[in-house]
């Protein structure tokens, strides 16, 4: 379980993300959503050590995260950020391969190897594993960067909009990924998603922020309502059962 | 395949370290061997620094034109030479005493990476540019102090400072020889735990931290390796940090890997190829009517000037 007690993140005078406690559940998929410049990446950012908290604390399995050696939390926590740019070429397969190296420190076994393979295979980058990342498109190169936290193999997940630039196609595949990861293997997966019927269909919970708040936090079917929905997004959203999900009409 | 790489690199190097001992010896070889060997190991103990603090500068900085001249390392080499001349005259033990004077130079240097680093690199979300534009102030603010009191110095003892001020291998400073190999063995060993996290440091700070890397405590160290690095090039022969860029890149290029240990090895040959070829051409072809600086920020100049098109395309 990741606990965040009274969290708070400022940039200048102005609390980013403010005096935020919540309790991310083990084994389940959470999703954080909310509006532009909410405060969810900034604390995805906190929860995965990626920057410091200003006051407040967070908690891994009863583990205070500051107090954590870095290399041992790499084993066990892994982030993706919502952009990525690396500077050097890299081909996806070696990518990947860095997803490694929290186990092997760059020299990669023989099990670690298989981790990749496995990872590629999951993202469908087998065919294109060889090539260099800037050749890819920014979906490609999306998988390879999820592919990388997959062989990374940690019990907590954390992933900052990982459908950025999917097509349909993929970020089904993706999801369907996420969720097997959860059910089959119970690893726990915090996304921050933008796209609120995927968070319908494939979260346990869901948590909004908004003004570095936590505004609602419950299940999934609890917040896909058209009244939390517009406390939050300030819109009129109808909701409608189909095949026994919740889907948002909100297009039009 | 990168061994192969490598080996025609070393291979090259090899037959122009030979070329530069054993060719046009004249009468005098128990006189010429020695003195070209003293030479040779200076040029190598210089390339080699050259070239790893650059690779591992850019990797800090994730950016492929930089040098560590850009944070002023180097002037701040030559501000502290003059410094010395200048309030304790060019007699003095710091000054004449050239271990002392190293020792004491690294010693200031090494501070003065650890500062920069509390000041650039510790702070969450400082940019390239604002790091780029202190040490361009820096650097500048250095040679400004320099010239100042090179200006209002003895002018005998500016012919001292001057001595030291520019890149030259007609000039190498021998005498600091023996303490500079001690220097690179200790920092070789020193910087060889951290040679793995540099590969993944390549990929970015957050990246870096993700996979596990204490990313404060190995850039601090590996800024004062830069400096430690810088030293002793500079103090061999002045500063030519060009040159690092030179082969750094030519290295990266050259190798395609992503791996510090081949780039380490790979650019420390460029580098000793471009010097004692660099030396070759000066001695034997234009019999030193031009100078190793000149013909190395030539090649530099244009090369720089393609990475720059090359990048802007990119
Ligand atoms: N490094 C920074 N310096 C200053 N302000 C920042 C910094 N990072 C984020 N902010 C501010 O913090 C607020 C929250 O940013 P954050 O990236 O957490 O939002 P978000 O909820 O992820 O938004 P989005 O959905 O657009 O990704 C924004 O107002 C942003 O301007
Ligand atoms: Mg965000």
């Amino acid at each position: 379980m990741i606990q965040i007690k009274n969290v708070t993140k400022q940039f200048g005078n102005k609390s980013v993300v403010d005096n935020v406690s919540l309790n991310i559940a083990k084994g389940k998929i959470t999703s954080f959503i909310g509006p532009n410049g909410a405060g969810k990446s900034t604390l995805l950012s906190m929860m995965s050590r990626l920057s410091a908290v200003d006051s407040g604390d967070i908690y891994i399995d009863d583990q205070k995260l500051s107090k954590c050696k870095s290399s041992e939390l790499a084993k066990k926590i892994s982030i993706l950020k919502q952009s990525n740019h690396i500077a050097i070429k890299l081909t996806v397969r070696e990518l990947v391969s860095f997803g490694r190296f929290p186990y092997s420190q760059g020299r990669l076994t023989k099990e670690d190897w298989t981790f990749v393979d496995e990872a590629i295979s999951y993202m469908e980058l087998t065919d294109i594993q060889h090539k260099y990342l800037d050749q890819l498109s920014g979906g490609q190169q999306q998988r390879a960067y999820i592919a990388m936290v997959i062989a990374q193999n940690t019990e907590y997940i954390l992933l900052d909009e990982p459908l950025n630039n999917l097509d349909m196609k993929h970020s089904v595949q993706i999801m369907k990924v996420l969720r097997r990861l959860t059910d089959e293997l119970g690893k726990t997966v915090v996304i921050v998603i933008h796209d609120i019927n995927f968070a319908s269909c494939y979260s346990d919970y869901i948590v909004a922020l908004k003004d570095g708040r936590v505004v609602e936090d419950g299940a999934a079917e609890h917040i896909i309502d058209s009244a939390v929905l517009r406390g939050i997004y300030e819109m009129d959203i109808t909701i409608q059962d189909i095949n026994n999900n919740k889907i948002c009409m909100y297009y039009a | 395949m990168h061994k192969v790489k490598l080996g025609i690199l070393s291979a090259i190097s090899l037959i122009l370290i030979l070329i530069f001992l054993f060719t046009d010896m004249g009468n005098y070889w128990e006189y010429v061997v020695p003195k070209r060997t003293i030479k040779l190991i200076a040029i190598i103990l210089t390339g080699v620094s050259i070239a790893v603090s650059t690779i591992i500068f850019q990797t800090i900085t994730n950016n492929r034109i930089l040098t560590p001249s850009i944070i002023g390392l180097d002037s701040l080499y030559m501000l502290i030479q003059t410094f010395l001349i200048f309030a304790f005259g060019s007699t003095s033990a710091v000054v004449m005493n050239k271990n002392i004077n190293f020792l004491l130079c690294v010693g200031i240097m090494v501070l003065f990476a650890g500062l920069l680093y509390k000041f650039l690199f510790k702070k969450e979300g400082q940019n390239i540019y604002f790091l780029l534009l202190v040490g361009l102030v820096l650097g500048t603010l250095f040679q400004s102090f320099s010239s100042f009191m090179q200006v209002i110095i003895d002018p005998n003892e500016f012919l001292v400072i001057q001595d030291r001020m520019f890149a030259s291998f007609n000039n190498i400073h021998t005498d600091l020889l023996t303490i500079s190999i001690v220097l690179l063995v200790l920092l070789g060993w020193y910087l060889s735990r951290f040679i793995k996290y540099l590969d993944v440091l390549a990929l970015g700070r957050e990246q870096a931290i993700n996979l596990g890397v204490s990313y404060d405590h190995v850039v601090k160290r590996l800024l004062i390796v830069v400096a430690v690095l810088i030293s002793i090039s500079t103090a061999l022969v002045g500063p030519i940090t060009f040159l690092g860029l030179l082969v750094a890149n030519v290295a990266y290029q050259y190798t395609k890997t992503y791996k510090h240990i081949t780039l380490f090895a790979g650019s420390s040959f460029l580098s000793i190829i471009a010097l004692v070829g660099g030396v070759l051409i000066v001695e034997r072809v234009f019999t030193f009517s031009t100078t190793l600086s000149v013909i190395i920020n030539f090649i530099g100049g244009v090369y720089f000037i393609y990475l720059l098109l090359k990048e802007s395309k990119a």
